[in-house]
């Protein structure tokens, strides 16, 4: 199962730019699968991402405009980017602010699909 | 009351498997008989160990007892039967913040004020916890209105389950659009929100054309305090922006100043690109505010 995973992540992270993917459980922010560069810490990167999810979705919920199907967050030093899996997972993306956000986003959505 | 317990106490003296021990238990307890309301309820819950209002006065009971730690314990088995029991999510919305857990009060809190948003004790726990996280955090407030927010209320303040506050201050009646004037839809997409999810400006409307402006204020202070920690703690510095692309609109989130969050919403059909323009002038225009209102 973990090789199926890793081998979605490593479509992710070679676009350039991405220094690592994970899949997380969003309930909890729990590591299901990662492949993230030395230094990146893989569990802190799940429980930060897993609980600002939530919290947008709550924002979303009380717009009644759906669920979040992307989310990016642009920080000084680099990007956060998410798109739900299915099992109430989320595939996590952490890259520098150099990414082509447009080919992550795109990234993102065919590696969720295939787990779909 | 007096007469409504030994009438009670006596049903279930006739019928031990009765379930009037929670009512029983609830006259008790509000009666200051603690330990008395807390023997009633172990003993129905003997008999009834699904019953989820019961464990809910079980843990309502410890709570008053300040047991904490069985206060939680029960509020996690109502949590079991139903996940989305209002009671339940601000009891243990109350035990974190007891505990000093600030982001496990806000994450119960958030879920509560999502399963009633005009629940007033949730609204008034989710301000007293995010006071004492911007005291934690320590993000400078925005100068003017909130300059002068008052100082971190006591424990007490938080709203303790099943007790009723003071009612918060509603959004009716203020000027929504004084911000934002001149932009499209200043009143339907875009609100400018304090560091405690109070609504600045602007305003909002769901895709039913409900004003969702306060709802979404106070849920949106949860979303800008998680972006803050999340980049702070994986050192990528300070968070510029947050997008959310939902089915049928995107969120486009920014910060015009420290403690003040602007929320763009707009359909689909508008690109990112243009969004973060839009945006990108509307924080100019919150910011000249922000400051207008500090002279």
């Amino acid at each position: 199962m973990s090789t199926r995973y890793d081998r979605l992540l490593d479509q992710i992270t070679r676009v350039r730019g991405v220094r690592g993917a994970m899949l997380i459980a969003s309930e909890d922010g729990i590591v299901v699968a990662e492949s993230v560069m030395e230094g990146i810490r893989a569990s802190a990167v799940a429980a930060l991402m897993g609980s600002l999810a939530r919290r947008i979705r709550r924002a979303a919920d009380s717009l009644g405009s759906g669920a979040p199907e992307f989310i990016h967050l642009q920080t000084a030093g680099g990007a956060l980017c998410a798109v739900p899996a299915p099992e109430s997972m989320l595939l996590v993306a952490i890259a520098d602010s150099a990414v082509n956000v447009g080919l992550l986003r795109l990234a993102l959505r065919k590696a969720a699909e295939v787990i779909a | 009351m007096a007469e409504d317990i030994r009438t009670l106490s006596a049903e279930l003296a006739r019928d031990p498997a009765s379930l009037v021990f929670v009512s029983l238990g609830e006259m008790l307890r509000a009666r200051g008989q603690l330990d008395a309301a807390r023997k009633v309820v172990v003993a129905g819950l003997a008999r009834h160990p699904s019953l989820v209002e019961a464990h809910d006065l079980h843990a309502r009971i410890l709570s008053d007892a300040g047991d904490l730690a069985g206060a939680e314990r029960a509020w996690h088995i109502v949590l079991e039967h139903d996940g989305r029991h209002l009671g339940a999510r601000k009891g243990l919305g109350f035990v974190r913040y007891r505990l000093g857990d600030l982001d496990g009060a806000l994450d119960h809190l958030e879920v509560a004020l999502s399963i009633d948003p005009a629940d007033a004790a949730v609204v008034q726990g989710l301000n007293t916890v995010r006071a004492a996280a911007d005291d934690v955090t320590g993000p400078a407030p925005v100068p003017g209105a909130f300059a002068s927010r008052p100082a971190m209320a006591g424990v007490s303040s938080l709203a303790l389950p099943g007790v009723t506050p003071a009612a918060t201050p509603s959004g009716s009646g203020r000027s929504t659009g004084a911000v934002f004037a001149g932009f499209e839809a200043s009143d339907q997409g875009m609100l400018l929100v304090d560091a405690r999810g109070r609504v600045l400006g602007g305003g909002l409307r769901s895709r039913d054309g409900q004003d969702v402006s306060d709802t979404v204020a106070a849920h949106l202070a949860g979303v800008a305090q998680e972006a803050e920690r999340t980049a702070r703690i994986l050192d990528l510095g300070a968070w510029s922006w947050a997008v959310a692309e939902m089915a049928e609109g995107t969120m486009y989130l920014t910060q015009p100043a420290t403690g003040a969050t602007l929320l763009l919403v707009r359909d689909r059909s508008v690109p990112a690109g243009r969004l973060a323009v839009l945006a990108d002038k509307a924080a100019g225009v919150a910011l000249q505010w922000l400051k207008a209102q500090a002279l």
